[in-house]
């Protein structure tokens, strides 16, 4: 399941639909990534999404068919918000599931670090000085590129 | 021939709108040759598209590095470094 999407999404109930009737799966993995109040701006009050939707979903799939190859995983999801987000929002969830936990923790940590560098979302910070676009990191690229080592 | 070329983010904001259609010259074949055919536009364009800022391309929604090759048709994007997740 691949999803961009403004609305929130529910991890307990997303985690729950990808093991129901599946025997198979003994292992789930998942990643929950969050808007803080602190980034490059100080005392972010917004953090507002913008993607280029041609693209994002052809994308996200991309990567998670990279990572169906490379490890032995039953299913994945992913979830992005994009619009207009709060600190303690939900921005992103990526859940996979597996037999064993070893490809799951792997496959888990791959998505992330492709999507971080590759699936087309900027983010831009608001506080009470103005908005800021945020700058990309050079570790997120050292992340991704570890995996093609 | 003619392509579609996209803006996003502060990008967009820069050039003043997200998408245009243009014509190009016979010699602008990839994307290097049309960052620096945008960037003889003015001073904006040359800021953003003179090689000193990082500029992603998409040619039709898969990313390419600057030595791809546009063809007629073609949806080309520009855009900073992704920052979602």
């Amino acid at each position: 399941m691949i999803r961009v999407q403004t609305d929130d999404f529910d991890v307990a109930q997303i985690l729950a639909g990808m093991r129901q009737n599946n025997p198979k799966v003994g292992a789930m993995v998942c990643f929950v990534g969050l808007v803080r109040d602190m980034n490059d701006s100080a005392e972010v009050t917004s953090l507002t999404l913008e993607h280029y939707p041609e693209m994002t979903e052809k994308s996200l799939h991309g990567i998670v068919s990279q990572a169906k190859q490379r490890w032995d995983i039953l299913d994945a999801a992913v979830i992005h918000r994009v619009g207009t987000l709060q600190p303690t929002d939900q921005i992103v969830l990526v859940a996979i599931t597996s037999a064993h936990r070893q490809a799951a923790f792997s496959a888990c940590e791959f998505v992330m670090d492709y999507l971080k560098t590759q699936a087309p979302f900027w983010k831009k910070e608001t506080n009470s000085q103005g908005a800021r676009w945020v700058e990309a990191k050079a570790s997120d690229d050292e992340a991704q590129v570890r995996w093609t080592q | 021939m003619q392509i579609k070329v996209l803006y996003f983010a502060r990008i967009k904001e820069a050039v003043n709108y997200s998408s245009e259609d243009v014509v190009l010259p016979e010699e602008v074949e990839t994307i290097t040759a049309l960052k620096h055919w945008l960037s003889k536009r003015g001073e904006v364009w040359a800021n953003l598209f003179n090689g000193q800022l990082v500029v992603r391309a998409a040619i039709n929604h898969n990313l390419v590095d600057d030595l791809a090759v546009i063809e007629d048709g073609d949806e080309v994007a520009f855009f900073p470094p992704v920052t979602g997740g």
